[in-house]
């Protein structure tokens, strides 16, 4: 049990957790079993069925509620004398402000998301109140602790990038099962059911010379004349037959690679009965919630890996349900998990593909899992870090950060511990968020736009939530709700305005300021000139130094789609958690899959290894050295 | 592939454990029964685990009456000025955890934990006891191994901010993966009397000094007929005095068994709750592992303490020298 400066310290603390999911019903409870009795929780989030099977606040009839809410209600019934205020909310809400933060002790994070991360971890330099930062997925987990001044900041350290594809890769020439969804849904479910108006790198040009009047046509508008069958037929047949046919003709690009086999509905649906379906999908119910292409088909298991013909099938039931049944929707939709029947036509428009070009098919539930991006989630690592984040946060109450640690909760052991505790890192000191170390911007300044600088850099890169931009005391351009009229249309005129044509010209030389009032983060930027810029290294079309960006984590096929996964992610140890954001594709034409914010063991070793002989001296005699713990998880595989 | 599928209920439900752990290991775990004897916080937070897991069936025997110190413990008992209005804690336990998750079986045995004979050990998969004397410790474990299916036994104990968990999985095969390959591994456990009678001098170096702090402390207790944790800081001086006996038969040195130590074990002999969900959440992740067959099982002690954040993995078996 805890001491008594142990007890006090809890006693008189005021906490603030962001975050009531996985991680975040653990830790409340935990708290209050500890004795905490002045918790502040925020979570923007309603709880899921998928939720259920480790946020043990939650019960089936609480579907659809706020998780802060509810969280705090199942925990009052075992402590129903302690205090705790629940926000169902945005922590990026603008009332969530430094004053706001400068109320607690410590912030207890359990996020599921880079963003809100750095948004938090801003705040927190800028109130001067301590975070415990966490993250899970699957066996793996990790706390640490960020202490203004004396640790790093949770931005110090390079984050990976999302995994990006090249754009040729996903419409041209996939080789993994990921590319195949990653066309499925950002392409041709965008194309078919989206926003007509976005931009769109699938091929939807047919080039028959039969009718060469018809070039410059969008073959994905529906004829007058066509019914559900004849349009069906003739996407299918685009999409699977003839770009597969059109991008053959290219000789050069198959020197090397297999190629790939255009499949046309008449080699795969000989003796269908489509008109059968038809029927079905006329008389039958309306409830879009039980809308599903397998259950029409006599699918049941969502695990069973289906085959090409099946796969077909799908892809024609669900097409014809979204036009008859959701038709509404179309021109509205964008992909989500948690909508059946989209999962259902990416998953077999996913599998065609992957069976024109040679890639082993999947089943549903390994689709929706790449699809959706979902990571793995337990309740006992949850439950876990969620302990080691309440001893850790204790630590900081009784202002005892010598002895705070960050703890890794491994799947292998590692010298014979499967909960490793490191000393914290010191703050990196060029690190543009909690070291004002100013940044270099290498951009054309006679060619880039203000709004290129906002986009590319302020928002992206900077993780700004309302960026206000000046050169010297001039302002070039703020974001805020509480702005006058014509200043926002000052604002809007300036981004569409060349850096060296501005009111304030931004030229060679210029330092510019960026800040965000609400992190209360300033960062300067130098401004460098460059005419030039290589299109497929910088694809931006500028370059920002002082800002780095890990290497992209490849999220394995195999970890991310089946149960194996459990020896194949031994050291890769995640900075995120749970439902994370969808797969997204950038501008410049590059395919993200925002995998890529898992922290590899791998990749925090290097600073490890720098630090390794200083642990020794500060925990006690028989401490591991810290270089050999990578090796030893590669051992342990 | 064996077995009848899951429904479609716990799929939805299993989605995200599934997706760690596969829908074969899934199925195994809703066929296993688990007993759990001694409900104090480190169980509860094991129970917790393994009933959102979803096994088959969980059965819970402790007959205490619910107090104020065990509902200070024990979120699964709602705030009652009546302390539970008499009900035992495994039945006030057994309601919450119904509730958690409606697939699982959740029920109560009443009665003796010493009282049940082999033949009532037959009916479980796993056996899981928290906070026990060290004649219950041995003897539940020799009663689960003297059965013709192998019943794997757990011993698990939270005290101050520290804690011990015991595993005997007897012979145990599972496929290890290997980066390319499926390696087919096998490991021979010791009992739990097999274990602490390997003599001090012959174990690794460097091994946790928990290891030997609560052998002595187990011993005490044994020695002065005490019940489990009913030991303060009077007894210290007798405890430092049965350290040193115990060092001196084992050449140990007692700087192994630092004084600090001891008097954290003998004097604060509460759970922290920080560290019950610690050892409940590396508890329930092995028991899942044991039911499953995936991944390497810890072999066979595992130490977790507060002070220095380290959660330790120790193999005291008679095979290692």
């Amino acid at each position: 049990m805890a001491s008594g400066e142990q007890l006090s310290a809890i006693k008189d603390a005021k906490v603030l957790m962001v975050g009531a999911g996985g991680i975040g019903c653990e830790l409340l409870k935990t708290l209050a079993l500890s004795g905490f009795q002045d918790i502040h929780i925020i979570d923007m989030d309603t709880i899921e069925v998928s939720n259920l099977n480790r946020q043990f606040l939650f019960r089936q009839s609480h579907v659809g509620q706020s998780k802060a809410k509810v969280a705090r209600e199942a925990v009052l019934r075992f402590r129903p004398q302690i205090s705790i205020t629940p926000y169902h909310a945005n922590v990026k809400d603008p009332d969530f402000n430094v004053d706001f933060f400068k109320q607690f002790n410590v912030i207890l994070n359990g996020l599921d998301n880079l963003d809100a991360r750095r948004h938090v971890n801003r705040l927190c330099l800028a109130a001067g109140v301590p975070l415990v930062e966490s993250g899970t997925t699957g066996f793996l987990g990790q706390v640490t602790v960020h202490i203004k001044g004396q640790t790093e900041c949770y931005e110090c350290q390079p984050k990976p990038a999302p995994k990006t594809y090249p754009v040729c890769t996903i419409t041209s020439t996939p080789s993994k099962f990921v590319h195949c969804i990653v066309w499925a849904k950002d392409l041709l479910f965008a194309k078919l059911f989206g926003d007509k108006n976005q931009d769109n790198d699938l091929n939807v040009r047919s080039n028959d010379t039969a009718s060469s009047s018809d070039n410059s046509e969008d073959v994905f508008e529906r004829k007058k004349d066509e019914d559900m069958e004849q349009y069906a037929n003739r996407i299918y047949n685009h999409v699977f037959g003839h770009n597969i046919e059109s991008a053959l003709s290219n000789e050069e690009t198959w020197k090397n690679r297999n190629k790939p086999r255009p499949i046309y509905v008449k080699d795969v649906l000989t003796d269908e009965p489509l008109q059968q379906l038809n029927g079905n999908l006329e008389t039958d119910n309306n409830n879009f919630s039980t809308l599903s292409a397998m259950s029409y088909l006599g699918l049941k298991n969502p695990q069973d890996i289906w085959s090409l013909k099946e796969n077909s099938r799908v892809f024609f039931a669900a097409l014809k349900l979204f036009f008859s049944k959701r038709h509404k929707e179309i021109g509205n939709l964008s992909f989500d998990k948690d909508d059946h029947m989209a999962v259902e036509f990416v998953t077999a428009a996913a599998n065609i593909r992957a069976a024109s070009f040679g890639i082993p098919l999947h089943s549903l539930f390994e689709a929706k899992g790449i699809a959706g991006n979902i990571v793995h989630a337990v309740a006992t690592t949850n439950a876990i870090i969620a302990g080691l984040i309440v001893i850790e946060a204790i630590k900081v109450l009784q202002n005892d950060a010598k002895n705070c640690r960050m703890t890794y909760c491994l799947e292998h052991p590692a010298r014979k511990m499967l909960l490793m505790p490191v000393e914290p890192f010191e703050p990196n000191k060029s690190c543009y968020v909690c070291s004002e170390t100013p940044l270099l911007l290498e951009v054309n300044t006679k060619r880039a736009k203000l709004r290129d600088v906002v986009e590319k850099v302020v928002t992206s890169k900077l993780g700004m939530n309302l960026p206000l931009i000046s050169h010297g005391l001039n302002l070039l351009y703020e974001v805020g709700d509480d702005l006058e009229e014509d200043m926002v249309a000052n604002y809007e005129a300036n981004l569409e305005k060349v850096l060296s044509e501005l009111p304030y010209a931004i030229t060679g030389g210029t330092v510019i300021t960026v800040e965000d009032l609400q992190q209360e983060l300033v960062c300067s930027i130098n401004i460098k000139h460059r005419e030039e810029f290589d299109e497929e290294k910088e694809p931006d079309g500028m370059v920002l130094h002082g800002w780095t960006q890990a290497p992209a984590v490849e999220k394995k096929d195999a970890a991310a789609t089946n149960g194996a996964s459990t020896s194949t992610t031994s050291n890769s140890v995640p900075n995120n958690l749970e439902d994370d954001d969808d797969l997204t594709i950038l501008e410049s034409g590059v395919e993200t899959i925002s995998s890529g914010k898992k922290r590899k063991l791998s990749d925090v070793s290097n600073p490890e290894e720098k630090r390794a002989k200083k642990v020794p001296e500060q925990i006690d005699d028989d401490i591991v050295m810290l270089d050999d713990i990578s090796k030893e998880n590669e051992n342990s595989r | 592939m064996n077995g009848e599928e899951l429904t479609e209920q716990e799929t939805a439900l299993y989605d995200r454990q599934i997706r760690v752990w596969g829908v074969d290991a899934q199925r195994r775990l809703s066929k296993s029964h688990i007993f759990v004897s001694g409900l104090k916080g480190t169980a509860v937070e094991f129970c917790k685990n393994i009933v959102l897991a979803g096994v088959g069936s969980l059965t819970l025997n402790d007959d205490n009456p619910v107090t104020a110190e065990a509902l200070a413990a024990n979120f699964l008992i709602p705030f009652d000025e009546n302390m539970g209005g008499g009900g035992s804690l495994a039945e006030l336990c057994c309601d919450s955890l119904k509730d958690f998750n409606p697939m699982v079986h959740v029920s109560v045995e009443k009665g003796d934990l010493s009282s049940f004979g082999v033949d009532f050990f037959e009916k479980f998969d796993v056996v899981v006891i928290n906070c026990c004397l060290l004649a219950a410790k041995k003897s539940v474990n020799e009663k689960c191994r003297k059965l013709s299916k192998r019943v794997a036994f757990y011993s698990v104990d939270c005290r101050d901010s520290c804690g011990e968990i015991f595993v005997d999985l007897q012979k145990y095969c599972y496929a290890k993966k290997k980066i390319d390959e499926t390696v087919e591994c096998q490991l021979q456990y010791p009992s739990f009397e097999e274990a602490i009678a390997i003599p001090w001098r012959s174990l690794p170096k460097r091994m946790s000094k928990l290891y030997f702090a609560m052998r002595v402390v187990e011993r005490f207790e044994e020695v002065e007929k005490r019940k489990p944790g009913e030991t303060s800081i009077a007894d210290m001086a007798n405890v430092l005095k049965l350290r040193n006996e115990l060092c001196l038969a084992h050449s140990l040195n007692e700087s192994q068994i630092p004084d600090t130590l001891l008097e954290r074990l003998v004097v604060s002999t509460k759970e922290f709750p920080p560290v019950s969900a610690v050892l409940g959440g590396i508890l329930g992740q092995e028991v899942i592992k044991a039911i499953s067959g995936k991944g390497d099982p810890l072999k066979n002690f595992f130490f977790f303490d507060a002070v220095d954040g380290k959660g330790v993995i120790e193999d005291i078996s008679t095979s290692t020298p």
